[in-house]
This record gives structure tokens, C-alpha cells and sequence, in this order.
């Protein structure tokens, strides 16, 4: 199929260039003009160089694009386009019929278009290429245990497998894969896709599941194995958006339809890899078709203002409102009884959800879904035990005696309150505020995972990346953030706690 | 002699013992009456269901004829002074802070306050210099001092003081038993001080109240207390505090 559309490449590329840009720029409808379109990409090497030459392509018709990369895995960014958040993606016919569809028979193109259309969303034809599952091991260690295809697993039931956490959950994948060559393995743990490859070569497992355009497949020296049963189903990239989105840009899309074969699309990878420069390897592409050869790409001190900024964003934001909300609750909580109990329960529940679930509890929802809001929300739940727990023991701690002088003066409970118990209890509230905010500028990283942004954007592409040095772009920042707050709110503790209690 | 605070079959239990048994009691105008008795008689149970820190569980408590209930506490409160032990002064407010804290809230004129904020400093003898200073940065004799100026700041009818002079080392204790015996004197100020020493309770009282086990045992003056002890505790009580000077 590949080698069929090699011949007829540069001819498509030009009808469907004439046919859908040129009559879609006459009659672009006067509504959707000028409004900026969102492009999302799933948290893979080969999904963000899609979503960049998706941009790229984009780009050519007005209005702003807005790119959020690594948003996580199918059921987000899916969930995403549904509501609109995001009006493209890229995804696989495959992952299609069977994760968002549930049909796992269903392999036309046009029924899966028909059943997409009920969600108002569209489909391109094919990219080119098949990006298939594969279970993959080191050749050496292929070479000397005489395994070739899945079926062979079956002989060596001690082998380690390390699969990711979307491939151990998914329909089409382990469960499904493991009762249909009756794999005997027990020893199957999930692990970070990235993180795999270096697992796989330093032995601490020894299969692990890949994409067959992935470029680590060739530069690690791996060997897939043959899906002997043609188990795993076909995985054709297309480009999935919102039936709303205006002609022109469907159009744009289109002209993407077709190609990228297998081999460019390996290399293209492989590019994105070495370069540790997504838009590098989506620059590629559009050099490999006789485009322009301009790189989109922003200076490093440009992005580093761009993740901090919107670090700062996030962190402040949520933390503005976890004081707002934490003091109030601490003062009710410092009262004890069952509502006291229960809102330290609360919060205290809250933060021993792991952030990474809080999120993905949270995009569901129908205000939250992939957005800031949702990361603002989660670091606003995190950031709410330290207030509350600190304010409630503060104004506990007040000793009986002065609270009793206090009541026995005739100050009404709001002066009480207000002018006596709290600044009394300034610096255990302070302390807990400080808490907060060093915990929400090291949890907005996480923020990323959902497309929000932040420093936790160069942690995330370069865990993808396996690259030390963008992990440290946004992992070195994230700290020197952290420790600038703590100075700060230690600053702020000598203007707001009264003198009287610093002696 | 008319009563300033009358209790009428007052009683208080926490959970099962007994704090006050009910009880009757008058505290006089212009006259100092002091409660005394072991820890745990209930001394300062009487002085703090006055002030309403603690709600009686029966009879009623009147303050110059007006009975003591939740809707009028907080008035009253203003016609009443109180100092603890520790002083209770408030440690993020300066020593004028806290004496002007009441008289700010109910929005005295700002040169209304400092007149009577010097008038209070040379009665109770605390060195203006030391007003803007902070309750930690002040010894203990000074703390009770502004702690009184704090609670003769709005001129109240009443001063409870418990056990107010207890935490002072012997010299500052007699200075200020002294100062305090003084400014009574001269303000012609109502009086309920509660001790557990009763050498500081025959300086001060004009009365004696002595209280045991929730009970009011006897009251009086020193005299009467030695000379006809009402039973056996009370001579008990008068004996075991040694080195009394005779009156």
C-alpha cells in the first residue's frame, strides 16, 4: 500500500491542494474567520511532530493557532475534542474503532466517518503510513533465546515485560494480546514509554510494546517481533477535527492526506529525537515536499519567559484561591465539633489523591475538561490542607487565657477575630500559605500532562525524549522558582506577622 | 451599704463535679471583698460566671439591680474590669494598644483616650516611655500594670482581679499590693479579688469570703474569721497560712 502511494504523491498533494484550498479560500465563511483553531497532540514523539505540522499547515490561513502538545493519552485529548476544547488531533484508525468506538471489527473508512459524524467530529483520509503496535526486544537477547515472532514468547515464561500504561489498559492491547498467543509471562509491570527503552537496555526488562514508526526501534539496534497471528489491527494516521472547523482549514488538513509513508515518518521521528526539536522535524517535512525550510522555532529565552510566566500563572492563581477558600475553612475547622472534623478530613483525603489522578478525575467534568482551569483547580485542592491544618492549629493554639481576656473586655466575636486571634495566629497561617505555594510551583509541572503549560513542558517532552538536558530546562527553573518563593514568603513574614510576636 | 453584684442560688457542675453549689453572695459598693480558699473551692468559678466566661446552670446574677443574661453581657462587659494572673494582655499589641483596644472599638476621640490613657499611667505609675512597648519586652510587675490600665480604661463599676498579683516575685508583689491598695482607695473603686494567699487578703479586704469545696464557708472580716470560725476548716485554714501579722 506505501509503495503505491510513493508513485501518485506529488500529484495528490497537488489536487488536493487545488480542490479543497482553493474553492475553501473563495468561500470562507465570514464566522469562523479570524478565530483562533487549538491543536492538540497525545504524549508521544510521533503525535507531537503531527500536531507541529498541523500548525505549520495551518498557519498558512489567518487567524491564530494555538498548539498544546503532550496533553496525555487517547481518553484526554479525545475527551478534548468532543468538547471542543481542541478542534485537531492526530490519531490511528485503529485506536478509533477501538477505544473511542468500541467496534473493534470496524475497519472502512467511511463507517468509521459515519459514526464520528455523531460526535461532530471529521476525519481525513490516511497520512500514509501504518503506525502498528509491536512488541519489541533487544537483538542480542532476541538472537540467543531463538525468539522471532509473539508465539515464541510463549516458551520463555520468565521473560520481564514492561508495557505502557495505555497499551496494559487498552482493549486492543496486553489483555487481548496475552489470551490470543496464550502468553504465559507473569512478570508485566507498566512503565513510562520513554522510560521503557532505557529499562529494555539495562536488562531490568526485556519486552517491551513500541509504534512501528518509532525511531528508537532502529537506534537502540531492537527487534520486533512478527505478529505471527495478525493480532494487532491496522494503525493509520489521520488527522481527527471538528466538523464546525471553518472549509479552509479542513482543507489545509487535507492536504496532508497521503504524505508521510513509513520511512519518512520513521525519520522524521528519528529527527525529532536527535534534534530534541519537534518543530525542527516537522521543518523536515515540509522540506521533504519542496516547502519553505523556515524554522518555526522560539529562542530558548523566549520559552523560558513562556513557561514561567505561565507557571507563575498557575501557581498563583490556585494558591490566591486556596488562601481565599483555606482561611475561611480553617476558622471554622478551628472550632472542632463534626464540621471541623469534616473539613480537615476533606482536605486532608484531597492530598493523598496523587496529582496525576486529581487531574484526570477532574477532566471529565463538564466546567473542566483540558484546560488552565482544570490544573488551577487541582493545585487549588493540593494547595488547601497546609492553609487549613495551619490556620485551625494556629488559633487553637491560642492560649485559654488571652482568648478568655479577649471575651471579657466585650470585643463582639468579629473583632475577636479579626483583631486579636488572627494576627495572633499569623504565622502559623503564614507558615501554611508558605507550604502551599512551594507545593503548587513543583506540582504545576504536572500541569503539562493536561496541556496547560507551564515549566513542566520541557519535563515532559524530554522524559519523552529520553533527554537530560530539556528535563533540566524546566526542572532547574521549576527549583530555582521554588526556593524564590520560599525567600519571598520569609520576606513577607517579617512585614505581616507583628513585631510583637517576633521578639 | 447597697450591693454592686448580688447572686442568687447560683450553681455551676462540670460534667460530674461540682464547681458551685448554689450559692448567695453580695459584693458591696466601693468596698474591696476578696474570695479565698484552697485550688478547686470554686473561687474563680464565682468571678468567671460573673464575667459570663461560664454560664451559670441555675439562679440568676444581678449587677446594679439589672439581672446578667446573654443579650445585655456584652454592654455590661464594658462596666466591668478584669485582670488574670498571666495579665492576658494581647502579645502582637503594644503595651498602648492594648490598653486602648475597648475604648478604640467603641470609638472614643482620639484625644479623649490619651488623656485618660496619661491619667491611667500615673495612677497605676507605669512610665509613659514604656507605652509603646511590647507586652514581652516589658518584666512582669510592668505587664500587670498595663493589664490594670487596660481594665480601668472605661472607668468600669466593677474590677475583678484573679489571683492577678500571683505569678510576681515577693518585692514587685508588695510594691504593687501597695499601688493597688492605693488606687482603690482613691478611685473608691468595687472590688472582687480573688487569692489563694491570705496575708494579700487581709491587706486588701474590707470583706472576706472563704470558699471550700464549692461553697461559701464563711464571711467577714479577719477577725470574725479567727475568733468565731464558723467550723472546723476554718481555723484549719487560718492556722496552716504561718507568719500572718496580727491585726
Amino acid at each position: 500500500m506505501k509503495r503505491i502511494w510513493k508513485t501518485g504523491k506529488q500529484e495528490r498533494l497537488f489536487r488536493s491542494l487545488f480542490f479543497s484550498c482553493v474553492p475553501a479560500f473563495l468561500i470562507t465563511s465570514s464566522s469562523a474567520f479570524g478565530q483562533p483553531v487549538v491543536i492538540g497532540s497525545k504524549k508521544f514523539t510521533e503525535s507531537y511532530v503531527l500536531g507541529e505540522i498541523a500548525q505549520r499547515t495551518l498557519q498558512e490561513a489567518s487567524g491564530e493557532v494555538e498548539f498544546r502538545p503532550g496533553m496525555g493519552g487517547t481518553i484526554i485529548v479525545w475527551q478534548a475534542l468532543k468538547t471542543g476544547e481542541i478542534q485537531v488531533y492526530p490519531e490511528y484508525t485503529g485506536t478509533i474503532s477501538e477505544e473511542i468506538l468500541k467496534e473493534p471489527g470496524m475497519h472502512s473508512l467511511d463507517s468509521i466517518r459515519e459514526r464520528l459524524r455523531a460526535f461532530g467530529v471529521g476525519m481525513t483520509n490516511p497520512l500514509g503510513f501504518n503506525n502498528t503496535w509491536a512488541l519489541v526486544m533487544r537483538r542480542s537477547k532476541a538472537e540467543r533465546l531463538g525468539i522471532r515472532s509473539l508465539s515464541d514468547l510463549k516458551k520463555h515464561a520468565d521473560l520481564k515485560l514492561g508495557l505502557t500504561h495505555e497499551f496494559l489498559d487498552r482493549q486492543d492491547g496486553w489483555p487481548r494480546l496475552r489470551e490470543r498467543y496464550a502468553l504465559p509471562q507473569q512478570d508485566v509491570r507498566g512503565i513510562d514509554h520513554a522510560l521503557g527503552y532505557a529499562a529494555l537496555a539495562t536488562g531490568e526488562i526485556d519486552v517491551k510494546d513500541a509504534y512501528s514508526t518509532d525511531a528508537k526501534i532502529a537506534e537502540n539496534d531492537l527487534f520486533v517481533l512478527a505478529d505471527d497471528l495478525n493480532f494487532f489491527s491496522r494503525y493509520d494516521a489521520v488527522f481527527l477535527y471538528r466538523l464546525s472547523l471553518d472549509d479552509r482549514r479542513t482543507g489545509l488538513l487535507k492536504t496532508l492526506e497521503g504524505t508521510i509513508n513509513e520511512t519518512l515518518m520513521t525519520r522524521l521521528n528519528a529527527v525529532a529525537e536527535r534534534t530534541k526539536d519537534y518543530a525542527k522535524a516537522a521543518a523536515q517535512y515540509f522540506e521533504s515536499h519542496g516547502k519553505s525550510n523556515m524554522i518555526y522555532s522560539e529562542s530558548f529565552s523566549h520559552k523560558l519567559t513562556r513557561w514561567t510566566l505561565r507557571h507563575l500563572e498557575l501557581a498563583g492563581f490556585s494558591l490566591l484561591l486556596s488562601v481565599a477558600f483555606g482561611v475561611p475553612l480553617g476558622i471554622v475547622a478551628s472550632r472542632g465539633g463534626p464540621i471541623g472534623q469534616g473539613i480537615l478530613g476533606f482536605a486532608s483525603i484531597v492530598q493523598t489523591i496523587p496529582s496525576l489522578a486529581l487531574l484526570a478525575l477532574l477532566v471529565p467534568l463538564p466546567f473542566f475538561g483540558i484546560s488552565v482551569r482544570t490544573a488551577i483547580a487541582a493545585l487549588f485542592l493540593y494547595g488547601l490542607l497546609p492553609i487549613v491544618r495551619n490556620t485551625a492549629s494556629g488559633l487553637q493554639d491560642i492560649p485559654r487565657s488571652l482568648r478568655e481576656s479577649a471575651i471579657a473586655l466585650g470585643l463582639s466575636p468579629i473583632v475577636r477575630l479579626w483583631a486579636i486571634y488572627l494576627p495572633m495566629a499569623s504565622r502559623s497561617i503564614l507558615s501554611g500559605i508558605k507550604t502551599s505555594a512551594v507545593i503548587n510551583v513543583g506540582t504545576a509541572t504536572l500541569a503539562a500532562l493536561i496541556g496547560a503549560g507551564g515549566l513542566g513542558e520541557p519535563i515532559l517532552s524530554g522524559l519523552n525524549l529520553n533527554d537530560h538536558i530539556t528535563i533540566l530546562e524546566g526542572a532547574i527553573p521549576a527549583a530555582l522558582l521554588a526556593l524564590l518563593v520560599q525567600w519571598f514568603f520569609d520576606l513577607l513574614d517579617r512585614v505581616l506577622i507583628p513585631k510583637g510576636l517576633r521578639l | 451599704m447597697s450591693a454592686l453584684v448580688r447572686l442568687v442560688n447560683v450553681s455551676k457542675r462540670y460534667a460530674d463535679a461540682v464547681a458551685l453549689q448554689p450559692t448567695n453572695l453580695s459584693v458591696e459598693c466601693s468596698k474591696t471583698t476578696v474570695l479565698i480558699g484552697p485550688s478547686g473551692c470554686g473561687k474563680s468559678t464565682l468571678l468567671r460566671l460573673i464575667i459570663r466566661l461560664i454560664e451559670p446552670d441555675s439562679g440568676s446574677i444581678e449587677f446594679n439591680g439589672e439581672v446578667i443574661k446573654p443579650d445585655n453581657i456584652d454592654v455590661l462587659r464594658h462596666r466591668i474590669g478584669y485582670v488574670i494572673q498571666e495579665g492576658g494582655l494581647f502579645p502582637h499589641l503594644t503595651a498602648r494598644a492594648n490598653v486602648v483596644l475597648m475604648a478604640r472599638h467603641i470609638g472614643k476621640s482620639q484625644e479623649e483616650m490619651q488623656s485618660r490613657l496619661l491619667e491611667m499611667c500615673a495612677l497605676t505609675r507605669f512610665s509613659e516611655n514604656l507605652l509603646s512597648r511590647y507586652p514581652l519586652e516589658l518584666s512582669g510587675g510592668q505587664r500587670q500594670r498595663v493589664s490594670l490600665m487596660r481594665a480601668l480604661m472605661l472607668a468600669p463599676e466593677l474590677l475583678l482581679l484573679d489571683e492577678s498579683l500571683g505569678a510576681l516575685d515577693p518585692l514587685v508583689r508588695a510594691s504593687l499590693q501597695k499601688d493597688l491598695k492605693e488606687i482603690f482607695a482613691h478611685l473608691g473603686q468595687t472590688v472582687l479579688f480573688v487569692t489563694h494567699d491570705l496575708a494579700e487578703a487581709i491587706y486588701f479586704g474590707d470583706e472576706i469570703v472563704l470558699m471550700n469545696e464549692g461553697r461559701i464557708v464563711q464571711k467577714g472580716s479577719v477577725t470574725d474569721l479567727r475568733e468565731r470560725p464558723a467550723d472546723a476548716f476554718v481555723s484549719e485554714f487560718i492556722h496552716a497560712q504561718r507568719g500572718i501579722p496580727i491585726l
